[in-house]
């Protein structure tokens, strides 16, 4: 969806600010907010695509004002209150009203090192070849779905080239919908920066993004 | 990170990081938590074992070894090039965050800069958690398209002629740039070269410290 998480290319936000000896934390609740994040995933009622898709559909004018953690922390009693697991009104009332529901899993301390360890590979067993081969010419399609993808806006409609196959991944538009993992063919795709940015952009730049088959058509232009 | 002239650490006195909302956010995150406990879902040692993790246990040091160890084994670095992931996990390193990643080369004609336009992708097993700047709109907005300027807000200016790689993390793929070793290094052991790889040199956004303590 075109929403405020799609942020490549847009201006006036001002300069980076980069900080000195950053710590992991700015505020305990942001251990909060991360560690929070974490284990209610582990519940097992969403997957990652769909936490994503509960960020970048909160409000614009709210995604660019907050702090990457007040956005977490927003996102998550999004979920939590879409998959049942806690009302809105305990959200409001700030405490819980009535028992908790059965769920597939609760992580437990002496399970974090594994649970972190492990991770979730994304890669599944391809059913077919992939479509592109290294060095082919494609076209990201120019789509404007109002349901998750990651393809951005910036890259839509232009000319790039397959850089690699990535591997045969869960897919994003699918996933996060509860359409199951639909699983593609994910290509690195290199872009020149004049052709996403027009004849006044760094002559030196390209820029790659990783986009799934569906998101790509092969190009009869000669790269 | 720890490269003179851009400290910001002022701006955080002015609501960077959350400013007269911090209070407001510190008693509903900690109503949520007490939710969350009461109705059995999340355990809160579990929660404090995550915190710990990310704080003492996973960091950029983590991507450091693997820098260093690519500067001075040969070997070491083709694997890396050909397969980052098997090459991270052999030191040891590999999860959440880092399922399948790429290692970026940088040499004299070629920069590498990592960023996430759409969120906050970043290759948690070797770096940590990401910064503030790398999850903000002004580091995601600008560097697909003035990744020279970004980079002269970190203090760094790249000859006019380099070219400039920008990787937008916008799958599961996790990128590590592997920075040029520093001259004057000759013979130096892993521990000591590590040690000049920043953070952010592993972004992009930087470049490793050369001995004296200047950036390269």
């Amino acid at each position: 969806m075109n929403g405020a998480q799609d942020l490549g290319g847009m201006m006036g936000f001002g300069p980076v600010r980069p900080e000195s000896d950053e710590p992991a934390f700015h505020a305990e609740w942001e251990k909060g907010a991360l560690s929070m994040t974490l284990a209610a995933g582990a519940c097992g009622l969403w997957n990652i695509d769909m936490s994503r898709h509960a960020r970048e559909t909160l409000h614009p004018a709210f995604y660019l004002s907050k702090s990457y953690y007040e956005i977490w922390i927003a996102a998550l009693e999004k979920l939590l209150e879409q998959s049942g697991l806690v009302d809105g009104d305990e959200l409001t009332a700030g405490e819980r009203l009535r028992p908790g529901k059965p769920v597939r899993r609760v992580l437990r301390a002496v399970e974090v090192p594994k649970l972190l360890a492990g991770g979730s590979p994304y890669a599944r067993a391809a059913s077919a070849p992939p479509r592109f081969a290294v060095g082919a010419s494609v076209r990201a399609r120019v789509m404007h779905p109002q349901t998750h993808t990651r393809l951005p806006r910036y890259a839509r409609g232009k000319l790039g080239t397959i850089e690699a196959v990535r591997g045969y991944f869960v897919f994003p538009d699918a996933n996060a919908h509860g359409r199951g993992e639909d699983p593609h063919w994910c290509y690195a795709v290199r872009f020149a920066g004049r052709e996403l940015w027009g004849a006044e952009g760094d002559p030196t730049l390209s820029v790659t993004i990783d986009a799934w088959e569906p998101y790509l058509e092969a190009a009869r232009e000669p790269a | 990170m720890n490269q003179p002239g851009h400290s910001h650490s002022d701006d955080r006195a002015h609501g960077e990081h959350g400013g007269s909302e911090l209070s407001d956010m510190t008693l509903r995150v900690k109503a949520l938590e007490t939710i969350l406990v009461e109705k059995g879902y999340v355990d809160p040692a579990a929660l404090d074992a995550i915190v710990e993790t990310y704080e003492t246990k996973i960091g950029p040091r983590n991507g450091a070894r693997v820098v260093a160890r690519a500067w001075i084994d040969a070997d070491f670095r083709a694997r890396l090039v050909a397969d980052a992931t098997a090459a991270i996990a052999e030191l040891g390193f590999g999860g959440r965050g880092g399922e399948h990643m790429v290692a970026l080369e940088n040499t004299p004609a070629c920069h590498n800069m990592v960023v996430c336009t759409l969120c906050s992708c970043y290759p948690w097993p070797v770096l940590g958690l990401p910064p503030v700047w790398y999850k903000s709109a002004p580091y995601r907005s600008r560097a697909v398209i003035d990744p020279r300027g970004v980079l002269r807000d970190f203090g760094v200016v790249l000859p006019q002629e380099t070219e400039i790689r920008v990787w937008d993390s916008t799958a599961e793929v996790r990128y590590l740039v592997v920075p040029m070793r520093p001259a004057g290094t000759e013979g130096w052991s892993e521990d000591r070269l590590a040690a000049l790889v920043t953070r952010d040199a592993m972004i992009g956004t930087g470049l490793p410290q050369v001995p004296g303590g200047v950036p390269a």
